[in-house]
């Protein structure tokens, strides 16, 4: 049994929110390349332009890419042989993202449902943990928008509706998405679970490097499918009208209910952050 | 595509009556920030007859909350957040005289009517691309529900703040007009 500090903990989580929010991925800044070359419409060629200078100043000036630094979501994995001392990890990681968000000067956007409150230090954290083998813990940080958040959906059709309906909920929720999640975005889908673990697994499906296809055949033949018929809609970068409205469509499935075939769409937009440590 | 058009605040009905879906425009002089609490109360202020915190006569609001600014700076990130949340209290703030908005994302069929009775027009900036969008803004400051933190009142001097035209007051929407442009039949 290895045991590992909540305080180590603190310290990392720390860090990771701060850089997820100011260094965006080499794999995302690759995909403006991409799709700089390859939208056609000269306002979203502009969009592209205006996002590559905006990630160059965030990371160059140490400023959040974005205004909204997110929810504070946390996918965990803990081996079972590592033995958190000192505090829970929930707590832990909250105090990272308490530290984090007031040091890196990153924005609190979290509040009370009902009267609006601000909890003023972004906490609590979501934390998705999963028990693995072994005595590490793997943390990824993975801070989300509300803007593309808000277009997230879960549909609970049934088996009959099969592909040919997966097809028609992801490609109509796009539709509906329009310019509001800040598009060029990434379409995370989940496929089959329980309601919750459906969504659980479109928001997983967002961690993948952008265009990453799935190792499954199947799925990554649906990926390339659902991608041509969303960038055909001719949404564009901002709803603006062009070519690249998704610059990636990741699926992730699960096996589910004889009776269930559950579909969630997670979108997220062009600052797709996420940073990991494995402590 | 058109020459980016100077527009200097506050607006008149004659500056807004000659934009079109589409034209790219860069704001100079100030502009002032409200998203989706500040707009609750400035509309339960004006249900009251209470004196709002500013007036409001061709004015453009900005739907952004910005991360706070580090030392030596005067502003942090702060790009448009999304504008439907806002929908439920734009007409409120037309019939005060406001005669522009700025944000991202679809709006609805009332404000669009709205826009088109009251002589007003909605702009949007870069979603996301608010590092870049902060250096066009030179002065800040609160003026109203600093309670809310990212989402107070703030009045911002901005030069060379650049946007497109999305809504103009004849009812045209570049959301549409792009769909329409680009779109593959299958």
């Amino acid at each position: 049994m290895r045991t590992l500090s909540a305080e180590n903990i603190t310290g990392a989580v720390k860090k990771l929110v701060m850089e997820a929010n100011t260094d965006l991925g080499a794999d995302v800044v690759k995909a403006f390349e991409k799709g700089l070359k390859e939208e056609v419409s000269t306002a979203g060629k502009a969009v592209f332009e205006s996002l590559l200078a905006n990630q160059k100043i965030a990371r160059e000036e140490q400023v959040p890419m974005c205004q909204d630094t997110g929810y504070a979501v946390f996918f965990a994995e803990l081996g079972q042989d590592c033995h958190i001392t000192d505090g829970l990890l929930q707590d832990a990681i909250d105090e990272g993202v308490r530290q984090g968000y007031k040091e890196g000067y990153l924005r609190k956007s979290i509040c009370d449902p009902f009267t609006r409150e601000n909890t003023k230090d972004n906490t609590p954290s979501i934390v998705l943990v999963d028990m693995v083998e072994g005595d590490r813990l793997k943390i990824t940080a993975a801070p989300k928008g509300g803007g593309s958040e808000n277009m997230s959906r879960l549909t609970m059709l049934t088996p009959a509706a099969g592909k040919q309906g997966i097809i028609d909920f992801v490609v109509k929720r796009c539709e509906e998405a329009g310019p509001n999640p800040c598009p060029p975005v990434i379409v995370g889908v989940g496929i089959g679970g329980s309601a919750e673990k459906c969504m659980t697994i479109a928001k997983k499906a967002l961690l993948r490097p952008i265009g990453e296809k799935n190792p499954d055949p199947e799925l990554a033949d649906l990926e390339a499918e659902i991608i041509e018929k969303v960038n055909n809609l001719g949404i564009g970068p901002q709803g603006m009208g062009g070519r690249v409205f998704a610059m990636a469509v990741h699926i992730e499935k699960y096996p589910c209910h004889i009776a269930s075939l559950p579909v969630a769409v997670n979108i997220c937009c062009h600052a797709s952050r996420h940073k990991e440590v494995v402590l | 595509m058109p020459d980016t058009i100077r527009l200097e605040t506050p607006l008149t009905d004659e500056i807004v009556k000659n934009l079109k879906a589409g034209d790219k425009v860069s704001f100079y002089g100030t502009l002032y920030t409200a998203r989706d609490t500040a707009h609750k109360r400035l509309v339960e202020a004006m249900d009251r007859k209470d004196p709002l915190p500013f007036d409001l006569e061709g004015q453009v609001i900005y739907y952004v909350g910005p991360s706070p600014a580090k030392p030596g700076k005067v502003i942090g990130s702060a790009g448009p957040t999304t504008s439907y949340r806002m929908d439920p209290y734009a007409e409120r703030l037309m019939e005060q005289g406001a005669k522009g908005m700025i944000g991202k994302g679809k709006r609805s069929q009332e404000v669009v009517e709205a826009m088109k009775k009251y002589k007003c027009v909605y702009f949007a900036a870069v979603g996301g691309a608010a590092a870049l969008i902060a250096e066009s803004i030179k002065a800040v400051e609160i003026i109203a529900y600093e309670d809310l933190g990212p989402e107070a009142i703030r009045k911002l001097e901005v030069e060379n703040f650049q946007a497109i035209v999305i809504n103009d007051v004849n009812g045209n929407d570049l959301y549409e007009m792009g769909k329409e442009q680009y779109r593959v039949a299958t």
